[in-house]
C-alpha cells in the first residue's frame, strides 16, 4: 500500500470506487463543511476538497481536510499550482501528511482572472505534471525536489485530473500517459456529458494499456436545470454538453428539470461503469451535497465498502 | 440630392445631434480634407454647377485619404478648427483600392483621441463622395456645418463667439 | 523587440501636474515599431496635451523630440540642452529609456508616458503579440519553437491544461491562442510528437527575475583605461 487510504483500499479490493466533492466556505464558517459532510458520510469513499476553486478565496483545503478527518470522512486534498511555489507546496504537503491526509489531487488550477482577485500575481512555479512527480519522489524516495531527505514518513495516494474534452483531442491520451509516467495513482476526469468523445478517449487509453497503470474515475455532475446545462456548455471551457441532453432538459417543465438531470446522471453512471478501464465514479454534485445520498442510492452505488 | 441613408459616412442615422438647436451667432471653422480623385473633383463640380454651400469649410487636398494621419486632425483642432471631416472616394472606389478604408479606421481613432482631451467626437467625421457627386459635396458641407453649429465652438476657442 | 502602450492620457496629465514646460521625448527603436513612442506618437501626444491645456485655460508649452534610442547614453547628446530647459521630460520610451534618463540626468524630472508590457513582435498590422518571457533559460528546442513561458497563460511546461478550446485559451478566447495547442500541432507536423510525452522537469527559475537582478558582465568588452 502506498498510502493505506480508504480510497486506495477500495481500488485494491477491485470494487468500483466513489468519490464526492465538497467546496469549503468563503470564510471561517466550518459549520458549512460539517453540514455538507453529514450528507456525504457513508455515501462516498473519499471527498475532494477544492483548493480555492475557480480562483475564489475559500477556507484552505488543508484545514478543510483536517475538519473532515475529525468528522470521520476521508479527504482527497486538492492542491493547485496557481497559488504556491515549490517551497510552499512541499511545506504544506508535510503539514497535510502530518495531519493525516493520505489522498492528493494535483491540479494546475483555474486562472486567477476567473476569480475574485484577478489582480493577483500567479505562481505556476511548477505545473501539475511536475507536482505529481514531486509527490512521487517525496513518497517513494523520501526526498524533496531539491534532493534533501525528508524527516519522517510521507505516505500519499497521488491523484490528478484529466479532461478528455479539452483541445486538441489528440493530445489528451498522451497527456494521461505523461501523468502516469510522472507517477499518478488515480485520475478523476472532468464531468462527462459527451459520452462518445469520452469513450473514444478511453479507447485510446486502453490501446496503450494506460487503464491498467492507474485507476481512472469517471467524473459526473448532475444537471440541476436546463439553464445550468446551457451555462456549462457555453461558458465553461473544456465542457461540452451534447445537443440531445440539452434538448432533454429543456423538454420537461422547469420544476421537473432537476429530476430529469438526476435520471440522466443515473443513466450516465450505468453506462460509464460498463466502460472497460473505469474503476470509479467521481461525483461532483455542485452545491447539491445534501442530495448525494439520493444520487448514489439511485445510481446503485451503495453500500460503500468498509475496511478495518 | 441624395437621401441620407445613401450617404456613406461615420455620422449616425438618424443623427441625434440634429435634434439640438444651433448655437446662435456661431459661424464654425471647418477643415475639409478632400481626396484629389473624388471629393476634390466633386467640389470643383459643385462650383461649376453653381451650387451653394456654406462658406465655413476650408478645403485641403490630399492625393488619397489614405494619406490622412490622425496628427493632421489634431493639428487642425490645436490651431482652432471647430470641426474636421475627411471626404474620400466611395468604398470600393478608391484610386488606391483601400486608402479610404484606412482613413475611416483612423477617423474612429481620431474621435477617441479628441474625446480624451475633452472635445466631442462628433467634431470629426468621414464621408465618401464620388467625383461626379457635386450636389453631394455641397450637401455634406452643409450637413457638417449644421452639426458643428449645434456643437458650438471648440472648447479651446470659446472666445470666437 | 519591446512592446509598450501609452498610458491613459488622464494618468499622464495627472503626473504632469502644473508643469509649464514639458518635453515629450520619443525613442526611435522598439516603441516606434509598436506605434507607442516614436516621433509620430510624440506629435500626437504633444498635440493632445496642448489641446487639453488650452481647453482648461492652462499655460503649457510642449516641446517635441525623438532620439535614435533612449537606452544608450550617446544618443542624448543632441537633446540634453533642450531636456534641461523643460520642467519635466515625459519619456515615451520603454521603462529602460525612462531609467536611462533618470540615471544620466540626476537633476531632470523624468516621467513615464508608456506602460511597458512584453517582449514580442508585430505579428500582423496593428497586432503586437507577446512572444518571450525573458526567463533566462530558453527551452524553445523542446517546444517546437513556441514559448510556453510567455504564451501559455499559466506558463505550463507540460500542457495543455483543460482550458484549451478550439485552439484558444480560456483566459481570453478571442485573443490568446493556446500555446500548447500550437506546440502540439507543430511537433505533430514535424513528426516529433514523441517530444510531447517527455516530462519537462521543474524549471530553474534562478535565471529569471526570481534569481535576483540579472546583470551580464563581459570582461572582453569592458572599457580600457590607460593608467597614468
Amino acid at each position: 500500500m502506498k498510502s493505506n487510504s480508504n480510497l486506495e483500499k477500495v481500488f485494491a479490493s477491485g470494487q468500483l470506487a466513489v468519490t464526492g466533492e465538497l467546496g469549503p466556505p468563503k470564510g471561517t464558517n466550518i459549520k458549512v463543511i460539517e453540514e455538507k459532510a453529514k450528507h456525504l458520510k457513508g455515501m462516498v469513499d473519499a471527498v475532494n476538497l477544492t483548493d480555492n476553486q475557480t480562483a475564489i478565496v475559500r477556507l484552505s483545503s488543508i484545514a478543510s481536510a483536517k475538519i473532515l478527518l475529525d468528522i470521520g470522512l476521508e479527504p482527497v486534498m486538492q492542491m493547485v499550482c496557481r497559488d504556491r511555489n515549490r517551497l510552499a507546496m512541499q511545506s504544506d504537503l508535510f503539514g497535510a501528511v502530518a495531519l493525516g491526509v493520505r489522498n492528493m489531487l494535483c491540479l494546475s488550477g483555474d486562472h486567477q482572472v476567473f476569480g475574485n482577485h484577478p489582480q493577483a500575481k500567479n505562481v505556476y512555479d511548477i505545473d501539475s505534471v511536475q507536482m505529481i512527480n514531486m509527490l512521487k519522489t517525496m513518497r517513494d524516495e523520501g526526498k524533496l525536489l531539491s534532493g534533501d531527505e525528508i524527516d519522517g514518513e510521507f505516505k500519499m495516494f497521488i491523484g490528478a485530473a484529466e479532461n478528455p474534452f479539452g483541445d486538441p483531442f489528440a493530445s489528451r491520451v498522451p497527456r494521461l500517459a505523461k501523468k502516469i509516467a510522472a507517477g499518478v495513482d488515480f485520475i478523476q476526469t472532468q464531468c462527462i456529458y459527451d459520452m462518445e468523445r469520452f469513450k473514444k478517449w478511453m479507447e485510446g487509453a486502453r490501446a496503450r494499456g494506460l487503464h491498467e497503470k492507474c485507476f481512472i474515475m469517471a467524473g459526473v455532475t448532475p444537471l440541476k436545470s436546463a439553464g445550468m446545462a446551457n451555462y456549462m456548455n457555453n461558458k465553461v471551457s473544456g465542457i461540452s454538453i451534447p445537443e440531445d441532453i440539452i434538448k432533454r432538459m429543456k423538454g420537461v417543465p422547469k420544476e421537473q428539470q432537476a429530476e430529469e438531470g438526476i435520471k440522466i446522471m443515473v443513466e450516465q453512471i450505468d453506462e460509464l461503469r460498463k466502460v472497460e478501464g473505469i474503476k470509479g465514479i467521481h461525483l461532483m454534485a455542485i452545491e447539491w451535497e445534501h442530495r448525494v445520498p439520493e444520487l448514489v442510492e439511485r445510481a446503485g452505488l451503495l453500500p460503500r465498502p468498509k475496511f478495518d | 440630392m441624395a437621401e441620407r441613408a445613401d450617404l456613406m459616412s461615420t455620422v449616425p442615422d438618424p443623427d441625434p445631434l440634429m435634434e439640438k438647436e444651433p448655437v446662435p451667432g456661431f459661424e464654425p471653422l471647418i477643415v475639409t480634407i478632400a481626396c484629389h480623385y473624388c471629393s476634390y473633383a466633386a467640389a470643383d463640380l459643385a462650383g461649376s454647377m453653381r451650387l451653394q454651400y456654406p462658406h465655413n469649410i476650408r478645403i485641403i487636398r490630399t492625393p488619397c485619404t489614405g494619406k490622412v494621419d490622425v496628427l493632421y486632425i489634431l493639428k487642425a483642432f490645436e490651431e482652432g478648427a471647430d470641426g474636421v471631416y475627411v471626404a474620400g472616394c466611395e468604398e470600393g472606389g478608391c484610386h488606391f483600392d483601400i486608402g479610404n478604408l484606412y482613413a475611416k479606421q483612423r477617423i474612429y481613432y481620431a474621435k477617441k483621441l479628441i474625446q480624451q482631451v475633452g472635445l466631442e467626437p462628433e467634431r470629426v467625421e468621414m464621408f465618401n463622395i464620388a467625383a461626379s457627386a457635386g450636389p453631394r459635396f455641397a450637401e455634406v458641407a452643409a450637413l457638417m456645418t449644421e452639426r458643428v453649429k449645434r456643437l458650438g465652438p471648440s472648447p479651446i476657442n470659446i472666445k470666437r463667439i | 523587440m519591446i512592446i509598450a502602450e501609452q498610458k491613459p492620457l488622464e494618468e499622464i496629465r495627472e503626473m504632469l501636474g502644473d508643469a509649464k514646460k514639458v518635453m515629450v521625448l520619443g525613442c526611435g527603436a522598439c516603441v516606434t515599431i509598436c506605434f507607442a513612442g516614436g516621433s509620430k506618437e510624440v506629435g500626437i501626444l504633444s498635440s493632445q496635451l496642448r489641446i487639453a491645456a488650452k481647453k482648461d485655460g492652462k499655460e503649457l508649452e510642449v516641446i517635441e523630440d525623438t532620439i535614435e534610442r533612449q537606452c544608450e547614453n550617446e544618443f542624448f547628446e543632441s537633446v540634453k540642452d533642450k531636456m534641461k530647459e523643460a520642467d519635466v521630460v515625459l519619456s515615451i520610451a520603454c521603462g529602460v529609456g525612462v531609467q536611462t534618463i533618470a540615471e544620466l540626468f540626476p537633476d531632470i524630472l523624468v516621467l513615464p508616458g508608456l506602460n511597458t508590457t512584453s517582449f514580442g513582435r508585430p505579428k500582423e498590422p496593428g497586432v503586437f503579440a507577446e512572444y518571450c518571457g525573458g526567463c533566462g533559460d530558453c527551452i524553445l528546442d523542446l517546444t517546437g519553437g513556441i514559448c510556453p513561458i510567455a504564451r501559455c497563460s499559466k506558463s505550463l511546461l507540460n500542457g495543455p491544461c483543460g482550458g484549451s478550446e478550439n485552439g484558444m485559451c480560456e483566459v481570453d478566447p478571442k485573443t490568446i491562442q493556446c500555446a500548447w495547442h500550437l506546440i502540439f500541432e507543430k511537433l505533430e507536423k514535424m513528426g516529433r510528437l514523441d517530444q510531447i510525452e517527455k516530462i519537462n522537469p521543474p524549471k530553474d527559475w534562478s535565471n529569471s527575475m526570481s534569481g535576483g537582478v540579472r546583470n551580464i558582465v563581459r570582461e572582453d568588452l569592458l572599457e580600457v583605461k590607460l593608467e597614468s
